[in-house]
């Protein structure tokens, strides 16, 4: 099987699904000559010619707009954010239009779109360039968020992303882009709403996604070192989650930790607790547990960044505290 | 050009001034008798509709904001003039008056205002979400300035496909400061889109005065950094608003250059019906009256093509009775089911929330 990088992956599922409906194109920014700012989309713009890889100025909240109304077209828009930091910029776009259209329009429109893009901290990015977005537009009712952490998954998401009916929001991980993996040469598609499993285990449920996946494989492997065996659930897909796979992995080991990048007020991670105390209380043998950003602005200097981000380590001791070995 | 609340030049006293009556035969000239008519019926329909709906608000039948287009009648009326089949109208949230002109049907107006099922939009967006897609109305927009970038995007959707639509894309004075306004206009200039953006300015951002929001007094000296063409007019009538419109739809269809038209107008009522208005003088909206395109067009009719007050009359009596009539069916018909609000919030069907913790009793 070919071995891939993400960033490869996601160009391969664009490309393949331009070749396959001329109703998809590309927007944003350097996506085009540049060959993306990741090089996400490097070879595009020469097999499918400027009409269909724009290049546009910096505009996040024109040019997500523009997506917008051209969904709402007909069209299947990938927009391209450099970064989801600057999706803010769009927020309105996002919250108001894409979100709601159908709704308000009483389904006379629908908004068939993906916005794309790394999100989270990357490394000594500072404060602005360093948030984790599904926190926001997870909140949303009429989007979909989507967050990848292999090339697998990054593909074969990615096409669903592009075929589905709805504004998706599908977020990558500057840090992850060269990360590699195997990924079929034959199309395949992963639905949306079905979490994986990447590590089987039976004393703690580990809950992620995207950046976090690494960070509670690395724990896990600590974990197991201890004689402690995680069950590490990557979501995949934040919204819709998949809560019958948490449910089913807390029923079995009674504890569980959610390790991700961003904030612990009013995100994700206390949603996920939420789920569980009410789904599973009884089968709980500790309070759940949530591993990451502490509750600050990301700072430059990389020993305060270090501190505040998710580590291993972190994780490790949030997994020894649910297992009560200290 | 006037400063931007100063009455138009044409100002007279009384419709019998003869300065008055000139400009009006100036004005009219060519015209057929049958095409005012039509322009005065389709302009008394927006009027009588809206009048009925400030009724209905004022006795508790709608609800939320209510935003009235009096006295900027003949700008929807001209728009539907010029539009051809797949053209397509985006606006704000002042859209009833296009959408009466639009052909869409006032029992679904009414009853959108009123909140329910048979609404334009089932009774789910109320006055400011007004979508009429199958007559040419693409919204309805209530966040200032956000439709900006979205219509440029049904512009580029024309030019992607080849549809050989245009867009005209409506906002109001208010709206021209607004960080999207800008992002999209620049879009449409580098894409060169097939698409007008129209400023309908009604000399009010709600209660402040255009000289207090921006910084020139002509909005149209802004197409320039676009790239644009542009035009700047008082509408006074239904005629050479089109007349003017059309070259701008022209430009956009055959040479994918937009325009950038600001139209010099006044809405007669406050910014909502919460709003007394009681930022102006009873002076300065008394001399905006005379030049109100619909008042202008009815003297019109009595002077110059000497249509029987009774005929007048009539045509008014049928537009407040089909008004009326719109009204009572609002007013009779049910709200909507109360599974209606989970429908359209996902394209796949009935969508009842993420999560079983959280989804209402008796749905899976």
């Amino acid at each position: 099987m070919p071995i891939l990088q993400i960033r490869q992956a996601i160009r391969d599922a664009m490309k393949e699904e331009m070749e396959r409906d001329e109703r998809v194109f590309l927007m944003g920014e350097e996506v085009g000559y540049y060959n993306g700012a990741y090089k996400c989309s490097e070879g595009l713009l020469d097999q499918f010619g400027a009409k269909r890889v724009i290049d546009t100025p910096i505009t996040e909240t024109g040019f997500a707009g523009i997506g917008i109304g051209a969904a709402m077209c007909g069209l299947r828009p990938i927009v391209e954010f450099m970064t989801f930091n600057f999706s803010a910029v769009a927020f309105d776009q996002i919250l108001n239009n894409a979100s709601k259209i159908r709704h308000m329009t009483h389904g006379q429109f629908g908004v068939p779109m993906v916005f794309r893009g790394p999100n989270a901290a990357a490394h000594m990015l500072g404060s602005t360039h360093s948030q984790a977005f599904e926190h926001f537009y997870a909140h949303i009712p009429g989007l979909k968020v989507i967050a990848v952490a292999t090339p697998y998954d990054a593909k074969g998401l990615l096409k669903t992303a592009i075929r589905d009916d709805n504004p998706v929001l599908f977020l990558e991980s500057e840090l992850m882009y060269s990360v590699k993996g195997e990924v079929p040469e034959e199309e395949y598609l992963i639905p949306f709403g079905q979490a994986d499993i990447k590590r089987k285990g039976d004393a703690v449920t580990v809950i992620t996604w995207g950046q976090g996946v690494p960070v509670a494989l690395k724990a896990a492997e600590l974990a197991a070192a201890e004689d402690l065996s995680c069950e590490v659930i990557d979501l995949r897909s934040i919204r819709p989650m998949d809560e019958a796979a948490i449910i089913a992995s807390v029923k079995k080991t009674n504890r569980a930790v959610v390790v991700y990048h961003g904030w612990p007020t009013g995100g994700v991670g206390g949603d996920i607790v939420a789920r569980i105390q009410e789904l599973a209380f009884d089968d709980l043998d500790a309070p759940v547990l949530r591993v990451c950003y502490e509750d600050l602005p990301m700072p430059y200097a990389e020993n305060l960044e270090n501190l505040i981000l998710p580590s291993p380590e972190r994780a490790l001791a949030a997994i020894r505290r649910v297992a009560y070995k200290r | 050009m006037n400063q931007s609340e100063a009455a138009p030049d044409a100002a007279a006293e009384t419709a019998l001034d003869p300065a008055y009556e000139a400009k009006l035969r100036a004005d009219y000239e060519g015209q057929s008798r049958e095409d005012v008519l039509r322009d005065y019926r389709e302009m008394l329909r927006i009027r009588r509709f809206e009048e009925a709906a400030a009724r209905a608000y004022t006795r508790g039948k709608i609800s939320g904001f209510l935003h009235l287009y009096i006295g900027q009648e003949a700008i929807a009326i001209a728009t539907k003039q010029v539009m051809q089949p797949g053209d397509r109208v985006v606006s704000a949230y002042r859209t009833h008056g296009f959408a009466i002109a639009l052909g869409s049907e006032p029992n679904a107006c009414a009853a959108e205002l009123f909140g329910k099922a048979a609404g334009l939009v089932g009774g789910i967006g109320g006055s400011m979400h007004f979508f009429d897609k199958k007559r040419g109305l693409w919204g309805g927009y209530a966040i200032v300035g956000n439709h900006i970038p979205v219509a440029a995007g049904h512009a580029f959707a024309s030019q992607y496909t080849g549809d050989g639509a245009v867009t005209l894309c409506f906002m109001g004075d208010g709206a021209v400061g607004i960080g999207p306004v800008h992002e999209g206009m620049t879009m449409a200039g580098i894409m060169k889109l097939p698409i007008v953006f129209v400023v309908e300015n009604n000399q009010y951002s709600m209660g402040t005065p255009l000289k207090r929001t921006l910084p020139v007094e002509d909005i149209t000296s802004r197409a320039a950094g676009y790239g644009f063409a542009s035009d700047r007019f008082h509408v006074t009538s239904v005629q050479e608003t089109r007349r003017r419109l059309a070259e701008a739809v022209d430009r956009a269809r055959k040479e994918g250059r937009p325009t950038l038209i600001e139209l010099i107008t006044y809405r007669f009522r406050g910014h909502s019906m919460s709003d007394p208005a009681k930022y102006r003088q009873k002076e300065e909206v008394d001399r905006w009256r005379l030049n109100d395109p619909l008042e202008r067009t009815l003297v019109a009719l009595k002077t110059i093509y000497q249509v029987p007050e009774q005929d007048l009359d009539g045509i008014d009596e049928a537009i407040v009775a089909e008004m009326d009539a719109a009204y009572e069916f609002a007013d009779k018909a049910p709200p909507p089911p109360p599974e209606a609000r989970f429908e359209n919030v996902m394209a796949e069907g009935p969508y009842y929330g993420d999560s079983a913790t959280t989804r209402p009793a008796g749905v899976e």
